[in-house]
């Protein structure tokens, strides 16, 4: 019958119309501003740089390396090192970013900025909601706009933030453990060579008493 | 072969390149209409300059470049792993498949294995690609016929379930970024096998629904059936791949051609048109579908634990051995390849992409003669094509 593929069609699309009245699950779009869907843990969009402690800018885990600036793709980071140091979460003096900015309007969010890092120090952020009129002002982010807490990494990412700290922990504790072993066999050594300075001491002592006392004989 | 054998071929071949040439009773009286490049119909910025004798279509020349973003050339100026976010945009539509490209040529280049978890992990998110790439060229397809919005929403209703997968995995819905070379970037997440598996069994329904308001529709069949045939042989002569090809009868297929991946352990078909029309394209479209469905339900059960990355892979100073190679994957549009060079440095001497989407456009004249202007628009949508991809 001519038009029975028609009236088949225009079945399946009512039954998706009534549908949607009786189930949930066939409702499948949410009205933005007012509801949001929850959000997916591995989202990413654009970069930020995570610090530890209270303190932001000292605390920052970036040691101005400059890879990322490197290896962005569309070049979006802007980095100026420092001239002096600082300690980083090992305490070993490193640099830090006296400017570290990022173009948001040119980033793509294809995080190899992440992958490529060493310090864990920059991440993928998720907040979206950042349409502004002022193009430079708006959307250059400096390292003072950049800068969010480990705190929050661990809000966003979970899973991530989990692994980098343990990562983190570990590295720490190795170089803990080998500066320890360092400071020991320092302290080892420096006991060794007082041991055989003091053997040696005593033995010119002796060959002097004996001498003097040769000496004395004479 | 001889010299002038092999021009005799040649010449031969560009014969049958040359398009059929309409009678045309007055050539002054031709109307000629550029469509573009800001045209609802052409999926992006796309002019196509139609001589029109009435309704008929007597020339078509069509002019790209719009979007063309250096592609290649930017791709010789930075890292391997730098052009590996741009693959992303080449075909925006299907991330994941230009991903595997790309580090299929490079872990040529390089020698890197891909660990088995990675293949399988890949092999799932290139055929998830598929089914959501055809259902939305099948959605466009209507769209273009009149039928305006319900296919094309039922379509991206199933499709924000597959980008949902792909954000939870990789972070991005469309943009994923995620093989690497010698493997991918993270592993699964938790839960996302059990929420794949629901969701693949889900499928099979969709596809029953797409049919039931589409195969047997007489508008659609009356507009489609014998409309933009294409013949096996101009389509071979022409380089046409994927659905297109092979609605022309032609079997081809990459995958199974060329066995890359883990493709082999799994049964599936390939299935073959026989009219090379438009309704043949939007038939397979719909087969090919069913038969992704049909590998994912073997891979998803099968799926190993291990390593996801190649051990010899490092996102920093990665320097292949100089040489050449060519990676290619039957992508949801066609052969995709990447063609790459390495001098020993950092960047590839020579970086190129043989796009599908590029190379199926070029028989658009062939295709188009002798039609009525109203069928140019569905021919043109039923090559399936992502102008992102066209001008690279």
């Amino acid at each position: 019958m001519l038009g029975e593929g028609i009236l088949k069609g225009l079945a399946e699309t009512a039954k998706n119309f009534a549908g949607s009245f009786v189930s949930e699950e066939r409702l499948t779009t949410v009205e933005y501003p007012e509801q949001r869907l929850p959000q997916i843990e591995n989202t990413r969009d654009f970069p930020f740089l995570v610090y530890d402690g209270d303190d932001a800018m000292a605390g920052l885990r970036c040691v101005s390396c400059q890879i990322c600036e490197k290896e962005c793709p569309p070049k979006c980071i802007y980095i100026t090192k420092s001239a002096d140091k600082k300690p980083d979460y090992v305490g070993k003096a490193q640099f830090y970013p006296t400017r570290f900015d990022i173009d948001v309007s040119v980033c793509m969010s294809c995080q190899i900025c992440v992958e490529v890092c060493p310090f864990e120090a920059i991440k993928m952020d998720t907040e979206f909601e950042l349409s502004t009129e002022d193009r430079f002002g708006g959307l250059i982010l400096d390292r003072h706009k950049l800068a969010k807490s480990n705190e929050y990494y661990h809000q966003i990412h979970p899973t991530e933030a989990a692994e980098v700290d343990a990562r983190l922990a570990e590295e720490k504790a190795k170089v803990e453990a080998k500066a320890k072993a360092a400071a020991e066999a320092a302290a080892a050594k420096a006991a060794a060579d007082a041991a055989a300075k003091g053997t040696a001491d005593a033995t010119a002592k002796a060959a002097e008493s004996a001498a003097k006392s040769a000496e004395g004989q004479a | 072969m001889t010299t002038a054998e092999m021009k005799s071929g040649i010449d031969s071949g560009i014969k049958s390149y040359l398009p059929p040439v309409i009678e045309v009773e007055a050539e002054n009286e031709l109307l000629e209409v550029a469509m573009g490049p800001h045209h609802p119909s052409t999926h992006g910025v796309f002019r196509m300059d139609v001589a029109l004798d009435g309704e008929r279509v007597v020339r078509l020349k069509p002019v790209f470049g719009y979007l063309h973003r250096n592609h290649e050339k930017l791709a010789e100026g930075t890292t391997y792993l730098a052009s590996m976010p741009y693959t992303d945009r080449l075909d925006y539509f299907c991330s994941m498949t230009n991903n595997w490209a790309y580090a299929l040529a490079v872990e040529k280049l390089a020698g890197l294995e891909v660990p088995e978890r990675a293949e399988y992990i890949r092999v799932i998110t290139a055929e998830l690609t598929r089914v959501q790439n055809h259902a939305s060229a099948i959605g466009f397809l209507m769209q273009e016929m009149g039928a305006s919005g319900t296919p094309l929403m039922y379509a991206f209703r199933e499709r924000e379930k597959i980008l949902d997968l792909f954000e939870a995995l990789s972070g991005s819905r469309m943009m994923c970024n995620y093989m690497r070379f010698g493997g991918c970037r993270v592993d699964l997440p938790e839960g996302w096998l059990e929420r794949t598996k629901k969701i693949v069994a889900e499928l099979p329904r969709f596809i029953d629904e797409m049919e039931a308001l589409l195969t047997g529709n007489e508008i659609l069949m009356a507009r489609a059936q014998g409309v933009g045939v294409l013949s096996p042989e101009l389509a071979v002569n022409a380089g046409v791949t994927g659905v297109m090809l092979r609605a022309t009868g032609v079997n081809y297929d990459v995958r199974k051609v060329d066995h890359y991946g883990i493709y082999d352990r799994f049964s599936f078909r390939v299935p073959l048109g026989e009219h090379g029309d438009i309704y043949d394209r939007y038939m397979l479209r719909v087969l090919e579908m069913r038969e992704s469905v049909k590998i994912l339900e073997q891979a998803l059960p099968q799926i190993p634990d291990g390593p996801i990355l190649d051990p010899k892979s490092k996102p920093r100073g990665f320097r292949p051995k100089p040489g050449e190679a060519y990676g290619r994957i039957e992508a949801p549009k066609g052969e995709l390849g990447f063609y790459l060079i390495s001098d020993g440095s950092g960047n590839p001497y020579r970086y190129r992409v043989r796009p599908p989407s590029l190379i199926n456009l070029t028989i658009l004249e062939d295709m188009c003669l002798g039609q009525n202007v109203a069928d140019v628009v569905l021919i043109f949508g039923s090559v399936d094509i992502v102008l992102g991809e066209v001008d690279r």
